[in-house]
Order: structure tokens, then sequence, then C-alpha cells
């Protein structure tokens, strides 16, 4: 017998799922990131504290939009604001 | 131990916040949790830390010792990271940036010690960026005339048109929330896969664990913490630069 809150709850759990999938978009962000920092460090060596620099704070900000996704998902397990 | 200050008690996966006491304050049940215990304990051993400093400094040596060699490379560090944004305004923002890089640094890698990071509380970080929020804007309404401003507010279309001025209104009220929200979620997402290694792999969980310990409360704390004041002074430098034009 599944009642409505179990309906909620494997619909939460399917949302959380859904949600992560924000993860793509900064997981192809940071690899363009990476990949063009690489491609200054391999044309100018010595510059490369401060790609590096540059690349990680870019990587960071970009990172956001995938930990939205994360919040989401974690908010429908955990705080279960349907129920 | 059900506190949950530790975060590898008990068998089952555990990263909540914990209320310890509540107590009426206006009508209002206000509770006590495990971050207000971490974020005291944090706040302590910097407290201890300076008072030291402090105490060892009155008698600094024109070549420097041990203690002080660290505590000059920390200084230099910190003042060349501010220097190097925001140039010539960094006299007014050092104190500021230094002070709250040393405290988000300590308390994401709190998590090292068995604390529950308090920076993985929604409250704390929302603390810090209202900050970050209040300074730009204080600093926005000191540097520049309002009538800038106001150009600004309606930036791509002329300033008798202000069809994009609640577009950039909205962009405003953002940052503090993006701000926030980004080193929440960072903590956060160390923390409870933290929890879910030593919850689930309980039995497993022996030394590797020490690997992504080093991942997630050093490597991504400490970005997160530089990203956080980066994007402080970038933004407030932003509004003290105007004044020049």
């Amino acid at each position: 017998m599944i009642t409505g809150e179990d309906l909620i709850l494997a619909c939460s759990a399917i949302g959380a799922g859904l949600a992560v999938i924000a993860g793509i978009g900064p997981g192809i962000g940071q690899g363009i990131a990476a990949g063009h920092a690489a491609a200054a460090v391999g044309r100018n060596p010595g510059a490369q504290g401060k790609v590096m620099a540059t690349m990680l704070l870019g990587q960071a900000v970009a990172e956001t939009t995938g930990l939205y996704g994360l919040l989401v998902a974690m908010l429908l397990l955990f705080v279960k604001p349907l129920l | 131990m059900d506190h949950g200050i530790l975060l590898a008690s008990g068998n089952d996966i555990d990263f909540m916040i914990h209320g310890l006491f509540s107590y009426k304050l206006f009508g209002h049940e206000v509770w006590i949790t495990t971050s207000h215990v971490c974020i005291l304990i944090v706040m302590l051993v910097l407290m201890g830390f300076s008072f030291v400093v402090k105490h060892k400094m009155k008698n600094a040596t024109e070549i420097p010792g041990k203690f002080q060699n660290v505590v000059e490379l920390l200084v230099e560090t910190l003042d060349g990271m501010v220097k190097g944004t925001m140039g010539k305004n960094a006299g007014k923002l050092v104190d500021y940036i230094s002070t709250i890089f040393i405290f988000i640094l300590m308390c994401n890698i709190s998590g090292l010690f068995g604390l529950r990071p308090p920076t993985a509380d929604y409250g704390t970080t929302l603390a810090l960026g209202l900050i970050t929020f209040f300074m730009i804007h204080i600093a926005q309404f000191k540097y520049q005339k309002p009538k800038q401003i106001w150009k600004d507010m309606c930036s791509p279309l002329p300033p008798w048109l202000p069809i994009w001025f609640p577009i950039n209104l909205i962009s405003e009220v953002a940052v503090p929330i993006s701000l926030s929200l980004r080193l929440f979620a960072n903590v956060l997402s160390g923390t409870v896969m933290m929890a879910l290694v030593y919850g689930l792999l309980s039995k497993f969980a022996i030394i590797w664990p020490a690997a992504l310990h080093v991942y997630f409360d050093l490597f991504s704390g400490a970005i997160q913490t530089y990203v956080f004041c980066m994007l402080t002074m970038t933004y407030v430098n932003q509004q003290m630069e105007t004044e020049t034009e």
C-alpha cells in the first residue's frame, strides 16, 4: 500500500537525483578552464603561478551553479520541504 | 556523546547541526547549536594565538626568531595578497580581509580536528556575505556621486530609460547570496562526503580517508577562503576605483 507520504518521499529522491545533474555544467566549464590554463602555461611557462591562481578562482566561481544543484538535492533529501 | 560534535561518532550518517539547549528570547525559541560551540572553539583558538603573538612581538628582534618568522610570513603573505588585488586602496581593507581570511580558513579546516565546520552552517556564511554586501554599498555611496550610481544601475541603457534598473537591482542582491551559498555549499559538500565515508564505510575507513581530508578540508577549504576574500576585495575595489574617473 503506497501512501501519499511514500509517494512524496520517492519523488523527492528522484528529484534529488535529477537536481545533481546540474553537476554536468560546471564539470564541462572547469575542464575548459583547465585546458586553456594548460595551453597558457605551455605558451608562457614563466607565468605558471598567475595562471594557476586565475584558473582556480575562475573554477571556484564556475562551480557555484553545480553547488546550487547539490543544495537542492540536499534540501529534498534531508529537509523534506514537500512533506 | 550523541551531540554530533564528533563527526565519526555513531554508526549512522550524521552531519546535521544539533541543538544543545534552547532558551526563550522575546517569545522566540532560540537554540544554541553545535555550530555555536564550534565557532566559539575556533574563536578561542584564534584569540589565544593573537594573545601569544602580541606578547611575543613586544620584544621583537631585528633578526627574527622561529616564531617571529612564522608570524611575519603570515602577515606578509596576506599583505601581498590584498596589495596585489586592490593596489592603492589596499590599506583600507587589509585588516578586515586578513582577519576574515584567517577566520574562514580556521573554520574550514576545523573539520580536521573533529569539529563540524562552522562555515557548513548557512547562518555563518550569510553573515559574512551580508558584511561584504554592506561594505560594497557603503563604499559605493562614499566614493561615488548619486548621479554616477544611478547611471551604473541603468547601465546598458541611457539613464533616462530605467528599464534595466530592476534587473541590475536583482544582480546586486544576488551578490551576497551567491557568495555565502558558494562557501556554505562547498564546505557542506566536504562535510557530507566525509560523513558518508565514515558512516557507510566505517569498517574500511582506516587510513585512506586522510587523503580525502586533505582534499575536502585543506585544499577545498583554502581555495574557498581565497575565493571569498578575492571576490570581496574585487567588489569593494570596483566601487572605490570609480572615484578617480
